[in-house]
């Protein structure tokens, strides 16, 4: 058994039991990286020098008895879209290739607090605008699961590094989707919180009012217990949210007898997959056999959850990323005339075809005479939204449905059409609108051996519904998170 | 089609979002913009008479707080990313002409 083969709270838990040691899990993590990184490539960054000092000085104050959180000395992977003091931070972009943050983002300073080892940056769809990791500049993560299909995104190659056990945990954001589709492709486990939950600090934005970091792990406790720990009122995001209640550990209860779970129609018609839809469907079952009280309904509007989406996320990231200007960090073009040619031909230098089309059409919706039919029309449309999810969170406790309408599909196939490519995210992008929280866990693979992902929504600030209900259904599996613990099981997972 | 983008309106929106496209580039955006415009259209089936828009999910309002500086003087770690910097400035090509 190898320590990246465990789960981040049983490494966590040898580590306080001094049989292991962090520099033996850094040491384990960085020689799976340099053995898995030809064929995954999940990382943009790999601070191997750092993480062996780090991890040496976590260990110090371990055995000093400092350090006591559950995951100190457990090595973790970090989405380059969070800023992290003295180590590049990318966000897979070209406009970025150099950039040096001066500061830590919360929720990884929270994590540093808590003594987990960094060892490094994982790659993405640049600027988090993408479901396939493929929009990368530094090139493409493939699926551990196979190697000839894409892991999902834009967190792809977070959940690739948890997948390929090149970390034992890492940290995700999802705008979209950005978390819990990539999960699904990649039989992991990921959460996107409430919005508001996780400091935005330090995280370098795409669309602000969706925005949301969260775990990738191997497991609901793992996630769980990563949550409670990257949680934090922070004035320095001023949409943080302060919450009572933020002890998510205490909901890992293997019991939902009276749970009302309520499966939306919308979620089950046409587009899905059938072979997503007999495992999803066969997961509410095991739910329903213990004790949860399983109906469908009809929630609504699911179809005009993207388009809502795709205006209100295009019109923030043309603001949001304005600031690249080839003057304060990251790519100048080389030969300019004058200010405006040299803003002009930096940043279309620096960004790539997807992230352009985003900024074109966020300009575009957000331009005098256009304002009020697009942008401020999804506005209204999100209030919609917002409302039927209100009135079905009055019937039910969680919302049942599948991560993603298929499972991975394969290099390539994707991104020559994009409205196909959205499309991909109709069961996750709602949730952003909403603001609410979301997790998705492996229920199961397809005929082709790749992992499908079970959706679990809740109402906000309603995490330990989800996590309850998802950590009750992982208790009636044999469960492998990794295609390497699926091969020593003999393949099933 | 129903969204057909004119010449005109891909040279303005180049201009809003500072992006120098080729021609190449200004045909495709003609293209995807007008595609993506024409499934946006879809929001037009849904009545929104007197919804209000919806800008943040929660009753949350602007956050304020007393202007004290808590970090230390980090402008030499800032300046070193810049793409050219002189006498503790970024440097920018001339802007009055």
């Amino acid at each position: 058994m190898f320590l990246m083969s465990l789960t981040a709270v049983e490494l966590g838990k040898r580590i306080q039991n001094k049989e292991v040691t962090a520099v033996d899990a850094t040491r384990e993590a960085l020689a799976a990286i340099a053995a898995r990184e030809e064929a995954v490539h999940s990382f943009v960054t790999v601070d191997a020098e750092g993480a062996l000092a780090r991890a040496k000085q976590i260990q110090e104050r371990i055995d000093a008895g400092e350090l006591t959180s559950p995951l100190a000395g457990v090595p973790v992977a970090i989405k380059d879209n969070m800023c992290t003091q003295g180590m590049k931070t990318t966000c897979s972009s070209k406009i970025l290739y150099n950039f040096m943050p001066t500061f830590t983002a919360e929720a990884v300073c929270n994590l540093e607090k808590a003594g987990a080892v960094i060892l490094g940056k994982t790659n993405m769809d640049e600027f988090a605008m993408g479901s396939t990791t493929e929009t990368s500049a530094f090139g493409v993560t493939k699926n551990p699961w196979n190697t000839g299909h894409v892991p999902g995104g834009s967190s792809g190659g977070s959940c690739a590094a948890v997948a390929a056990e090149e970390c034992s945990y890492a940290l995700g954001s999802d705008t979209g989707g950005s978390i819990r589709q990539p999960s699904s492709f990649c039989g992991v486990t990921g959460i996107k919180p409430t919005y508001g939950t996780v400091s935005r600090y330090g995280l370098i934005a795409y669309g602000s009012s969706l925005d949301q970091i969260g775990p990738i792990a191997k497991d609901v406790t793992d996630c769980a217990t990563i949550l409670e720990i990257i949680s934090s009122h922070d004035s320095k995001d001023s949409t943080s949210v302060k919450r009572e209640d933020t002890h998510f550990t205490e909901a890992l209860v293997d019991d939902v007898k009276g749970m009302k779970i309520g499966i939306p129609r919308d979620y089950f018609g046409e587009g899905l997959n059938t072979e997503v839809k007999e495992a999803v469907l066969a997961a509410a079952k095991e739910l329903e056999k213990k004790g949860a009280i399983v109906e469908e309904f009809d929630l609504g509007l699911v179809e005009y959850a993207i388009p809502a989406y795709y205006v209100i996320a295009c019109a923030e990231a043309s603001s949001n990323l304005a600031r690249f200007d080839g003057v304060k960090y990251g790519y100048r073009t080389e030969e300019y005339d004058g200010l405006h040619q040299m803003y002009k031909k930096s940043r279309s230098e620096g960004f790539g075809a997807e992230v352009k089309r985003r900024i074109m059409l966020g300009s575009f919706v957000l331009s005098s005479g256009y304002y009020d039919a697009y942008y401020l029309k999804a506005l209204r449309v999100k209030a919609l939204i917002k409302k039927a999810f209100d009135e079905a969170f009055a019937k039910y406790d969680v919302i049942l449905g599948p991560a993603a309408p298929t499972t991975a599909p394969k290099l390539g196939a994707s991104l020559s059409d994009p409205i196909q490519m959205y499309l991909g995210d109709i069961y996750t992008i709602s949730v952003n609108l909403a603001g609410l929280p979301g997790i998705s866990l492996p229920c199961g693979t397809d005929s082709q051996g790749l992992p499908i992902g079970l959706q679990l929504i809740g109402d906000c600030f309603k995490e330990k519904n989800i996590i309850r209900a998802a950590y009750a259904f992982e208790q009636t599996r044999d469960y492998a998170h990794s295609p390497i613990a699926a091969q020593e099981k003999g393949g099933v997972s | 089609m129903a969204n057909i983008i004119s010449d005109e309106t891909i040279e303005y929106v180049g201009i809003l979002a500072k992006l120098e496209l080729s021609d190449e580039e200004k045909e495709q955006a003609k293209k995807d913009m007008g595609e993506m415009l024409d499934y946006i259209d879809q929001l037009n089936e849904l009545d929104t008479t007197g919804v209000e828009p919806m800008s943040h999910v929660f009753p949350v309002h602007n956050v304020f707080r007393e202007d004290e500086v808590t970090n230390g003087d980090g402008s030499e770690d800032t300046l070193a990313n810049a793409p050219l910097m002189r006498d503790g400035g970024f440097e920018v090509p001339k802007t009055i002409i």
